[in-house]
């Protein structure tokens, strides 16, 4: 049974009109702001370390210490990524759309605790109605003096700009998202630097971070970090958004307690997922989105705990989606679907990512349309090898890199697992000269 | 396909100013371009170069980067349907197909009536409601057949144009808080 706990991020999406001021100031909006600016910087940011946040932009990596890293020079910038798009990935969409301020109110707690006096939200692109709440609300922040000069007295001062996104996947990516806010192609950064605490936008030292993870800087200044940390287990704390896809009777973004609730919770719980649709039978599932490894059934158990899927499961939550797959979907069709993806959406920068993803479509096509060989299945191993050296079944957590960014080692995990798991499916694809599933 | 109107220029020069480094208002500014003409004219980004004091290359070499701007013209509204995993496993395909019959255009294509250009695209993260589309980045779920036919009706009658405005007009909301000054008659006071 999944726990019961107050959400905190998804609280206020189903308020009328959540998205206006006046909605998020009938709910105390801005007093975490107010109560902030009152404390010493070290100190909000002590809270956030406490709260253990663990980022829920898809990395993992805690907002507390991220913050900690920067580079000590001026300026310091604050980024905030609202570029979702990865597949079957729509929790970040619903929290621009229906409650902008909340994301408004924690870039700013963030933008004082690091000390930047210029923040930017960046949407992606097709968000037209989410760019419209957005930059309304920005508005709205300025008009009601939460944004600015002096706010609140306090003597903090930042200006708040909403960037729009124009399409493309690799943008999502932090460095390749720096590269796009200042007007160029969005090609990931090659490393070193590792971080953009070091080196960011226009050089400076920069905090990116989630538009989820900035939507839980409110509550954490409000209730206090150690009140984040109770919330979940001692490696998951709070709660999290995660969208659930496919092929389920209630597809949507659920927020749950992490650590102590599970994926079959996700998946089955009435109030969740409620259930594999027509009363199928679930094949598998993509536990963290299209880079993830997959799970079989007798994963459905684990806990919603990133250290976990990863160390035991050789996976990872990732992005926070998950995508069930029933008896009647086809694994190549829905591993080939995902790769085709990557292969649009590399930058070219990099040989295994650009090449490695265009054969592997290309075999993957042929095999799903019946015109694959016995030998594809091993040639499809061996380019995941040249993209990803090492990679395996069952799967390791990290994989290996071969290129600039995480990308290039995100093609091999839906044709590795997909080919893992259901192997004979791939045989009868080659032996019958088609898809089974028609 | 011309260049950006005096208003626009105005405008772009506002945008300009919210950023440290002019160059970040290049991706905003084809934006308004493309909202401008509904795709970026050749002379629309030797504008946009001119006023970031950038090469016409600098320029079209980002915008040629991303999939929602367009160098060549497209239909006012741009029906860009979901083929993605979630929709995939909920008939994406089957409604592309049938999108491309109703509407007589294969993906990548405009009707002869310059009114529709259909594309496939990738996980527009309203997978909730799959199988879903966007027009003019305004989003539809849970689509079937029947229902993109009343759609296309629809937008076809005019029904729809305050729901969905015409290709290139992201947010209708503007950013006025922090612009610099200006005097009336629209010169700006340094
Ligand atoms: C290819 C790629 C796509 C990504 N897409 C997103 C995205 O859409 N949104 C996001 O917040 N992070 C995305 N990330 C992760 C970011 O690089 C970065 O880790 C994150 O924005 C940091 O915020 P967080 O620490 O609050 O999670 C992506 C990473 C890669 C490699
Ligand atoms: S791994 Fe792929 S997407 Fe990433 S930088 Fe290299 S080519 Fe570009
Ligand atoms: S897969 Fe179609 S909207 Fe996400």
């Amino acid at each position: 049974m999944t726990t019961e706990v107050a959400p905190i991020v998804t609280r206020r999406l189903a308020a009328q009109e959540p998205w206006t001021l006046q909605s998020y100031l009938s709910d105390g909006g801005y007093g975490a702001l107010r109560k902030a600016l009152t404390m010493p910087r070290q100190e909000v940011m002590a809270e956030v370390d406490r709260a253990n946040l663990l980022g829920r932009g898809g990395a993992g990596f805690p907002a507390g210490r991220k913050w900690s890293m920067l580079r000590k020079a001026e300026p310091v910038y604050l980024v905030v990524n609202g570029d979702e798009s990865e597949p079957a990935t729509f929790k970040d969409h619903l929290l621009i759309e229906r409650d902008p301020h909340q994301i408004v109110e924690g870039t700013l707690i963030t933008a004082y605790a690091i000390g930047a006096a210029q923040a930017f939200i960046y949407v992606r692109g097709e968000f037209a109605l989410g760019l419209e709440r957005m930059i309304q609300a920005v508005e709205d922040a300025y008009g009601h003096g939460v944004i600015g000069a002096n706010i609140f007295g306090s003597g903090f001062s930042v200006d708040l700009v909403v960037h729009p996104g124009a399409g493309a996947y690799i943008c999502g990516d932090e460095t390749a998202l720096l590269e796009s806010l200042e007007g160029k192609r969005g090609f990931p950064r090659i490393k070193p630097p590792y971080y953009p605490a070091a080196i960011g936008l226009y050089g400076a030292p920069t905090v990116v971070n989630n538009v989820e993870t900035m939507s839980n800087i409110p509550w954490i200044v409000l209730n206090g970090g150690d009140a984040f940390a109770a919330l979940g287990t001692e490696t998951a704390t709070g709660t999290r958004m995660f969208a659930v896809a496919g092929r389920v009777n209630r597809p949507g973004a659920y927020e749950v307690e992490l650590g102590k609730n599970t994926f079959r919770d996700l998946v089955y719980d009435p109030k969740l997922g409620g259930g594999v649709r027509d009363g199928r039978e679930l094949k598998a599932f993509v536990p963290g989105g299209a880079s993830s490894f997959w799970f079989g059934p007798e994963r459905l158990d684990f806990s919603l705990d990133e250290s976990k899927v990863k160390g035991e499961g050789g996976s990872m939550m990732g992005s926070g989606s998950v995508i069930v797959l029933d008896d009647t979907t086809c694994a190549v069709r829905a591993a080939w679907r995902l790769v085709r993806f990557f292969h649009k959406e590399s930058c070219g920068q990099c040989t295994p990512c650009r090449e490695g993803s265009g054969w592997l479509e290309k075999i993957m096509r042929r095999i799903e349309s019946g015109h694959g060989r016995p030998q594809d299945l091993e040639l499809l191993m061996d380019v995941c090898d040249n993209i990803s050296p090492g990679v395996s079944w069952p799967s390791r957590w990290p994989p290996n890199m071969t290129t600039i960014c995480p990308l290039g080692p995100s093609i091999p995990p839906p044709v590795v697992s997909s080919l893992g798991m259901f192997r004979d499916e791939y045989l009868v694809h080659v032996k019958e000269g088609g898809c089974p599933f028609g | 396909m011309a260049r950006l109107t005096p208003e626009n220029v105005q405008r772009a020069r506002d945008t300009i100013s919210l950023y440290p480094v002019a160059r970040s208002a290049l991706i905003p500014l084809l934006h308004m371009a493309q909202e401008q003409d509904g795709w970026l004219s050749e002379e629309a980004m030797v504008h946009v170069a001119e006023l970031l004091e950038l090469t016409p290359a600098e320029v079209y070499g980002t915008a040629s980067f991303y999939d929602m701007l367009f160098t060549e013209p497209v239909g006012r509204y741009l029906v860009s349907i979901c083929t993605n995993i979630a929709c995939l496993l909920e008939g994406a395909y089957e409604l592309l197909e049938h999108a491309g019959s109703t509407l007589g255009v294969r993906p990548g294509s405009t009707t002869p009536d310059e009114l529709f250009t259909l594309e496939e695209v990738e996980c527009i993260a309203d997978c909730g409601r799959a199988p879903c589309l966007a027009v003019n980045w305004r989003f539809f779920g849970d689509v079937t057949p029947d229902g993109f036919d009343r759609l296309v009706a629809r937008l076809r009658a005019g029904e729809l144009s305050d729901e969905v405005p015409p290709h290139g007009t992201l947010s209708r909301v503007r950013r006025t808080v922090g612009l610099p000054a200006r005097a009336e008659g629209g010169r700006e006071r340094r």
